[in-house]
């Protein structure tokens, strides 16, 4: 067992490494130079200007040195100077960053909460209405447009019913709590202001929802597909001959079974949730990494953007050691003796 | 038929169909018999005949679209077949247990053996979870569980099959039933382990009293175990007697053709053709008016287009036929003259194939980084010789190695070590397009028609690859006809060609898989336990089309099978594999009159004979555990760990294959001691 974590420890480690090269070079050979974008038509005429620009940031070392620069800085934790905020990317992302994970966290949970559930149920109850919603959830949760299905909301829930808060993570006029971690639940909740705490989760309802709809969908289509399997094996059938209880047979052998391929997708699409929430925070007002990571591409800064990839490259290289690790509790035959 | 008490279970008329869109699936149909208790009674019949799905339905382990519709299924004063499902619930794993067939599926992968014990006897909540655990160690124990204590922590994949159906065993008797269903509980493992369980089941029976139903395909097995016998066709119970009885004079038909059509360990052939009938079982969602077997009877009369009923016909024994009513027995098979075979082959015999010192190693992950490589020994220093025009058989447990050496003669694999020769050309490490020009004179047959046909292309196109491939015929009309002939040679209508592998039963499909074999006109086919997957009927019908070929085509035949009886019958000479090494080799009827190795003479001693007299007369020596891994073998002679007549020096010194009398060969240090 021990072998096996430091194994896939030591493989992530490498996995990291390959990840920020290749981000380093893609970023070095895309077309678009962050000088002319950056001073702007005027100053970028000026070679002066342009050259000490370069040097400023290190654009003229030769491209090994800047790699190994920038592996030492990331190290450190200095991802840089970014070229459109002129602060360091480390600070933007820290400013950025808790929004984003409080919402994926919260649309994973809601995603796992229900889906599971809804999976195992429609496998259960084969053909009962239940399985046809748990159908129809799959449907609109995969093929609904994120945009769309955010404008929907909004415009239900906010603009028609007022059941939920507007854009944004909370009320104009509240204030926001200290900052301890960002993440405006657990701050809030640490210093017991509940009515800020409550006008935060009443932000995140709706955001959440349509960012968990297309997770929901796979995750609850996964597990009844899993467990369908898992109930037409031969074990389940011993486990009904030993006469035990039917809810005993679904949860006790079939869903452990059935887990495996749910891990599976739930690592990936928590992170595909991190890294992917640039239409719902653009739409829901979200201060996250989404909408800093789009503002980055836009502006060209590299610096910016290189910190976000590595991030992202980090969190899917991370998700997946926890799915890896996850696999060797839920399955033995994952790690030989 | 038993007077005396009130019987443990009496179903009456069962009738199990399976509500289909295209109509009932009469899978079941009319199935009456008792019971008593402590009895072991055994079921047999074909795929198809309805006996495991009886059983299932006893358990009421059936979901829809299949549905009682008619009968009763009386046990201890209650109907089961009306209890709702919580009541059955109750009796499920604690008055009537079942083992099934797949030791290697039926435990649950991810949880701990103990688990899976305990949770069987908490479920009926007979014992606390503490006194449960005491209890499945102790009944791994009795089960023959090697330190049952650390084993019950451990998870199935550390367990190999014959472990595991202990575990099965174990974890049906937990609970004390009154009985206990088997359903093809050894059809999975090999024929030592098979023994094993078998008597392992007669000792449950014996010891606790548990009444056993023990469901087979194999006479010999249940002949081993059941005190009474159905037999069941076409979902019905044709037959119904004690083995003396009912094995050595059989009153139906089909008992009477599935006696003659498996060959027997102890029989001497005069010819090597099998008894077989001839079509297939009735669809079931039809079954014909009269007597279900008549189209198939080699004995029908006109009465036949009546539906029998199964009556009497003495105080122990019932038929369901018009024939054998009046108490008349049935004539024996009229087998044809024997004929005087392979003249060629006994004038000068020719080497086809020679292997000297064969070995494959198959590497392994390295434990940890700095371990060294370890390597699987699948064969390790095989040497052999095959004449043309001979069968030699391969036997031996599952991991001796016998698939191996066939992809190596066939150079599927590519060897580590040593040599082999085919037709005089050395082909050891031949590059595959050098050996291409021998591969038409080499062709292999397959354990499984269902995967080793390719589901998209037609019978057509899986015949005329091969020999478009190798430019044997010119064009498609030349293929065409080529096929034609092929499919002509194994039986099969022309008409075939046009149609997908899932269209044919397992035992055309085979015949495809010959078909596929020959089309290149070969001289050497390796068949892989080519009628493991087979029915007893189609199995005969299979070896009987392999021996006509034979004698029509001049074929030589490296046959694999884990069936001694089969690999007596068909093949000339045998050759016994133990952990990757040759422990003797003989002709068929010399190995088997007198086996000179301890591990054939266990081998021999471990295949169950389909006759409760020549069982009683039987020296039986069993063969204790199961073999090492291939990957650590133990030092000197391989089989010493298990041998009954091992000294030191067996441990020391590697026995090297000798000639013994009348050209036996044999590796051991004292042959024929045992």
């Amino acid at each position: 067992m021990i072998r096996y974590v430091g194994s896939r420890l030591l493989t992530s480690v490498v996995m990291v490494l390959l990840a920020t090269l290749v981000i380093f070079l893609i970023a070095n050979t895309v077309p678009g130079d962050p000088a002319l974008v950056a001073l702007g038509d005027m100053a970028a005429s000026d070679p002066l200007q342009v050259k000490a620009f370069r040097a400023q940031y290190g654009l003229d070392l030769p491209l090994w040195d800047q790699y190994w620069l920038f592996l030492q800085r990331l190290v450190h934790g200095d991802l840089g100077i970014s070229i459109s905020s002129r602060r360091p990317v480390l600070d933007d992302i820290i400013d950025y960053a808790p929004a984003t994970l409080e919402l994926a966290t919260v649309a994973f949970i809601l995603s796992i909460v229900v889906g599971l559930p809804l999976g195992v149920l429609a496998a259960v109850r084969r053909d009962s209405w239940i399985d046809h919603v748990a159908r129809a959830v799959s449907l609109i949760g995969v093929s609904a447009p994120t945009f769309w299905l955010a404008f929907i909301m909004l415009a239900i829930f906010y603009g028609q019913l007022d059941w939920a808060p507007g854009p944004g993570r909370l009320d104009p006029v509240s204030f926001p709590p200290e900052r301890i971690t960002g993440l405006l639940l657990i701050d809030t909740a640490l210093q017991g202001d509940w009515a800020t705490f409550h006008d935060a989760a009443a932000h995140l309802v709706l955001p959440s929802i349509v960012l968990a709809m297309a997770t929901l969908g796979l995750v609850t289509r996964t597990t009844r597909a899993a467990m369908l399997e898992a109930l037409s094996q031969d074990y389940v059938r011993v486990a009904r001959a030993k006469g035990l209880r039917r809810w005993v047979i679904v949860n006790g052998h079939a869903l452990p079974n059935a887990m495996l391929p749910v891990v599976t997708l739930g690592g990936l699409a928590y992170a595909n949730l991190l890294a992917g929430a640039v239409m719902t925070e653009t739409v829901f007002s979200w201060p996250g990494l989404g909408r800093y990571t789009f503002r980055s591409a836009v502006t060209v800064d590299f610096p910016a953007i290189m910190a976000i990839t590595a991030i992202v490259a980090a969190v899917f290289v991370l998700v997946n050691l926890a799915v890896d690790l996850s696999y060797a509790m839920l399955d033995p035959r994952v790690v030989k003796k | 038929m038993q007077e005396a008490a009130e019987p443990l279970l009496r179903v009456r008329d069962l009738r199990t169909w399976f509500l289909t869109d295209a109509g009932p699936v009469r899978a079941v149909d009319g199935v009456s018999f008792d019971l008593a208790a402590g009895e072991t009674l055994g079921i047999v019949g074909e795929s198809g005949s309805g006996k495991s799905v009886c059983a299932k339905t006893i358990m009421r382990l059936l979901d829809p679209p299949a549905k009682i519709v008619g009968g009763s299924i009386e046990f201890r004063g209650r109907d089961l077949a009306k209890l709702n499902e919580e009541e059955v619930r109750a009796v499920r794993g604690r008055e009537i247990a079942m083992v099934f067939q797949d030791p290697m599926t039926s435990l649950n992968p991810v949880l701990r053996i103990a688990r899976q014990l305990v949770e069987a006897m908490t479920a009926h909540g007979r014992f606390t979870a503490a006194a449960a655990r005491t209890r499945a160690i102790d009944l791994l124990r009795r089960m023959g569980v090697a330190s049952a204590q650390a084993a019950v922590d451990r998870y199935p994949h550390q367990f190999s099959g014959g472990m595991r159906q202990r575990v099965m065993l174990a974890m049906g008797v937990s609970n004390e039933p009154a009985l206990l269903i088997a359903d093809e509980p050894t059809t999975a493992l090999d024929v030592t382990i098979q023994a094993q369980i078998l008597e392992l089941l007669r000792g449950l029976n014996a010891d606790l009293g548990t009444a056993v139903i023990l469901i087979s395909h194999d006479l010999g097995v249940i002949a081993n175990v059941c005190s009474r016998i159905l037999v069941m066709y076409a979902g019905e119970v044709v037959e119904e007697g004690a083995p003396e009885d009912l094995l050595t004079d059989p009153r139906h038909p089909y008992t009477w053709a599935l006696l003659h059509a498996a060959p027997r360990i102890d029989a001497e052939a005069e010819d090597r053709r099998l008894v077989t009938i001839e079509g297939q079982p009735p669809d079931p969602r039809a079954w014909p008016s009269g007597c279900r077997f008549r189209a198939r009877c080699p004995f029908a009369i006109d009465k036949c287009a009546e539906h029998p009923a199964l009556l009497p016909i003495d105080a122990t024994r019932a038929s369901r036929c018009w024939v054998t009513q009046a108490g008349g027995a049935l004539h024996e098979p009229a087998r044809p003259k024997p004929q005087a075979r392979d003249a060629q082959a006994v004038a000068a015999p020719q080497p086809m194939l020679e292997v000297r010192g064969l070995t494959k190693h198959f590497p392994l992950p390295r434990e940890t980084l700095f371990a060294e490589h370890r390597v699987l020994r699948a064969v390790d220093g095989v040497d052999l010789d095959v004449m043309a025009g001979e069968t030699v058989g391969l036997v031996g447990e599952s991991g001796c190695g016998k698939s191996t050496l066939a992809r190596l003669v066939t150079r599927l694999h590519e060897p580590t070590g040593g040599s082999i020769r085919f037709a005089g050309t050395d082909i050891t490490h031949g590059t595959q397009a050098e050996i291409r020009p021998l591969r038409r004179r080499m062709q292999m047959i397959f354990q499984d028609p269902y995967a080793s046909l390719n589901p998209r292309m037609t019978v057509g196109e899986i015949l005329t690859g091969p020999l478009l491939l190798h430019g044997i015929v010119e064009g498609q009309a030349a293929a065409r006809s080529r096929v034609e002939e092929l499919l002509g040679l194994v039986g099969l209508p022309r008409q075939a060609m046009a149609r997908f592998p899932h269209e044919f039963s397992g035992g055309q499909r085979q015949r495809i898989s010959i078909a596929r074999a020959l089309a290149l006109g070969p001289d050497f086919v390796v068949a892989d336990e080519p009628i493991s997957a087979l029915d007893v009927n189609i199995q005969a019908q299979i070896i009987n089309l392999m021996v006509d070929l034979q004698d029509r085509l001049g074929l030589t035949y490296l046959f694999i099978a884990h069936d001694l009886a089969v690999v007596r019958h068909v093949c000339d000479r045998i050759v016994v594999l133990y952990l990757g090494k040759v422990m003797e080799i003989g002709r068929a009827a010399d190995l088997f009159a007198r086996p000179l190795h301890p591990y054939t003479r266990t081998l021999i001693s471990a295949a169950p004979v389909p006759d409760p007299r020549v069982e009683r007369t039987r020296r039986h020596v069993p063969l204790k555990g199961e073999p090492p891994s291939a990957m650590n073998p133990p030092s000197g002679c391989r089989f010493r760990t298990r041998c009954p007549v091992a000294e030191e020096r067996c441990a020391v010194e590697v026995p090297p294959l000798l000639p013994a009398a009348d050209g036996q060969l044999v590796a051991c240090h004292f042959p024929g001691r045992i």
